[in-house]
């Protein structure tokens, strides 16, 4: 049993550097993103006031706000939203209820969840290849094509999960009523998953409303408040990116303030969608 | 009421036979198809859009494009063998970083954790996994930077015996900004999400599993390596290299702190350069065989985190979706 003992206490021992090991670590990480998150906040109440709401981005040293830049991303991002949800939902739907463990459904699922975390740079290059570069221009269409492929291949994983989530006997049922299939998606399933993909939906618009490389290519940034989608459009990602590279303190708070704004919505939308699939779950 | 009265060529009979709607059914069908291909289609049309827009550039340096350390777009020659070593050393070095102290967040929250901050903990580090990237990349510039100079890398600088493996290592300027800053921004940006897929895999062994170890005697440490982690390390491995792709394509995170020189990295404390960078810094000004040059970097970065990311759902395949 000596022999036991012995052994028992370098067991416990390195137990004891694992569970330390552990807790440290996880205090450091905590405390490095607590860090950054104060500092957002920091920094960027400092830099908020009621100009940012109600005038466009200045040049440096004159007064100014980030109003243009707030409504070209929610216009872009809105759009992007549409485009991406007619894709994404019809896609997940064919993934999930139409294409079986076929060899084409499996690749496309495949890509779909490589797409999923491709490089959001390339998406920009991409876009400016084929709507920027032909057209001769920079617009907010552009910008927003961008974003909606980033934001198709979240909302076409999602749709297909909750779709597949849906008991077999639910279409049976209506099957046998008669209906048409595409009616028992549209009228059947897609309401008993709607807060799924409402779900998936909210996370796609959390992820794009912060996305900054495909934009620097698309929509590039406009110095004035505008509507017009087909010209260069103000963007919050792009102008922070600008002005906190430039040495004008005032422009640094600026940005801070763009990027508390941004950060607040994303981790707003993204408590939105918690909430509503912690809803959803059958208790 | 005979059988015979209800023939199938009797209007009331096809009338109910063929529900109303139904003739919509290929469209719908065809609809979703289409969709499912566009997505198909716009990750081939990636690709070729690339190749075509960097053909140029391809076709004038070739196979040297990747060796060559020189670019200058005043002599218009351009090499990405700089931008490509940048890429790989830091998205390297931030998963040496990041890997431990995920690791130990997921087996902390897995583990060891008291119930009652479980969640609130999980939360937190699940959300933080979707603060953009821009934000990490503003922190390091204003925040981590200016500290990071101070405190290690001027002191580093000092400490390191001149003529050394060390005094090399450390090479640079130090005014806390690239390669090893830019890593350590990058593993703060992925740490979140390689902590949160980690986490949920792990919750993804049975309880009978855990609870036998620990029935047997297992200590805590000797559950989570011997037991729980074997048991998902395929799933692990693919969460990784998931983590691997993030950081190997970041943008935001990396432009603010690398310092953006298209030379050769010396040293940790050099400024050097990524792909995406590179691109994102570049691109808007470019023109003719730089722009060209910049999209067949966007190539190489493609073929690279295509390869990373396709390995990593293969490995993650059946295990839980992530």
């Amino acid at each position: 049993m000596a022999l036991s003992a012995a052994r028992i206490g370098r067991r416990r021992a390195a137990n004891a550097v694992f569970v330390g090991f552990c807790f440290v670590v996880t205090a450091l990480a905590l405390a490095a993103l607590a860090l950054i998150l104060w500092s957002l906040v920091a920094q960027g109440v400092g830099g908020l006031n009621l100009k940012v709401f109600t005038m466009a981005t200045p040049a440096a040293g004159t007064p100014g706000g980030l109003i243009n830049a707030i409504v070209g991303s929610v216009m872009m991002c809105l759009l992007a939203m549409v485009i991406a949800l007619t894709i994404g939902v019809l896609a997940g739907t064919w993934l999930a209820e139409y294409a079986g463990e076929s060899r084409y459904g499996s690749m496309v699922r495949f890509l779909n969840d490589v797409l999923l975390s491709a490089p959001s740079i390339l998406v920009g290059l991409f876009v400016y290849e084929i709507l920027v570069a032909p057209f001769h221009g920079f617009s907010g269409f552009a910008g927003s094509v961008a974003l909606a492929l980033l934001a198709v291949p979240v909302i076409t994983r999602t749709t297909e999960d909750v779709l597949k989530l849906q008991p077999t006997s639910l279409r049976e049922s209506a099957v046998a009523l008669g209906t048409p299939f595409w009616r028992v998606i549209r009228t059947v399933l897609w309401r008993a998953a709607s807060s799924g993909i409402v779900t998936g939906a909210l996370l796609a618009f959390a992820r794009i409303s912060g996305e900054t490389a495909p934009l620097l290519f698309t929509a590039l940034n406009n110095q004035f408040f505008s509507w017009n989608m087909a010209k260069p459009m103000a963007n919050l990602p792009v102008v922070i990116f600008q002005f906190a590279l430039t040495p004008y303190p005032d422009l640094n708070k600026l940005a801070w303030a763009g990027a508390l704004i941004i950060a607040v919505s994303v981790l707003g939308v993204t408590i939105i969608a918690r909430i509503v699939s912690r809803d959803s779950k059958p208790s | 009421m005979s059988t015979a009265e209800i023939s199938a060529a009797d209007p009331a009979f096809r009338r109910r036979a063929s529900a109303r709607g139904s003739g919509l059914e290929p469209l719908f069908r065809g609809a979703c198809f289409a969709a499912a291909t566009t997505l198909l289609t716009a990750l081939g049309g990636v690709l070729v859009a690339l190749f075509i827009g960097g053909w140029p550039a391809i076709a004038k340096f070739g196979f040297g494009f990747l060796t060559n350390v020189t670019w200058d777009p005043v002599q218009d020659v351009y090499g990405a063998a700089g931008p490509i070593v940048g890429t790989l050393i830091t998205s390297a070095l931030a998963l040496l970083f990041a890997l431990p102290v995920a690791g130990g967040v997921a087996f902390f929250l897995v583990e060891l954790c008291p119930p009652l901050l479980r969640r609130p903990i999980g939360t937190a580090v699940e959300l933080l996994a979707g603060i953009p990237s821009i934000v990490y990349g503003m922190w390091g510039l204003f925040v981590f930077a200016p500290v990071f100079a101070k405190w290690v890398e001027i002191p580093a600088m000092g400490a390191a015996p001149a003529g050394t493996f060390w005094a090399s290592l450390v090479q640079g300027i130090p005014n806390g900004s690239g390669i090893l800053a830019a890593s350590i921004i990058l593993a703060i940006m992925i740490l979140p999400f390689m902590a949160a897929t980690l986490r949920e895999l792990l919750q993804t062994v049975p309880a009978q599993v855990r609870e036998s170890a620990y029935g047997l005697g297992a200590t805590t440490g000797e559950v989570v390596m011997k037991v729980t982690l074997p048991y998902v390390r395929r799933g692990a491995i693919g969460a990784v290299m998931l983590g691997l792709g993030r950081a190997l394509g970041e943008t935001m995170a990396v432009t603010f702190v690398i310092g953006n020189s298209h030379d050769f990295p010396k040293g940790l404390f050099d400024a050097g350069s990524t792909i995406a960078s590179t691109i994102a810094n570049e691109f808007n000004e470019a023109s003719g065989l730089q722009a060209s040059a910049l999209i067949a970097l966007g190539l190489v970065l493609f073929l690279i985190t295509f390869t990373v990311l396709a390995l990593a759902r293969l490995l993650l395949r059946n295990q839980a979706r992530v």
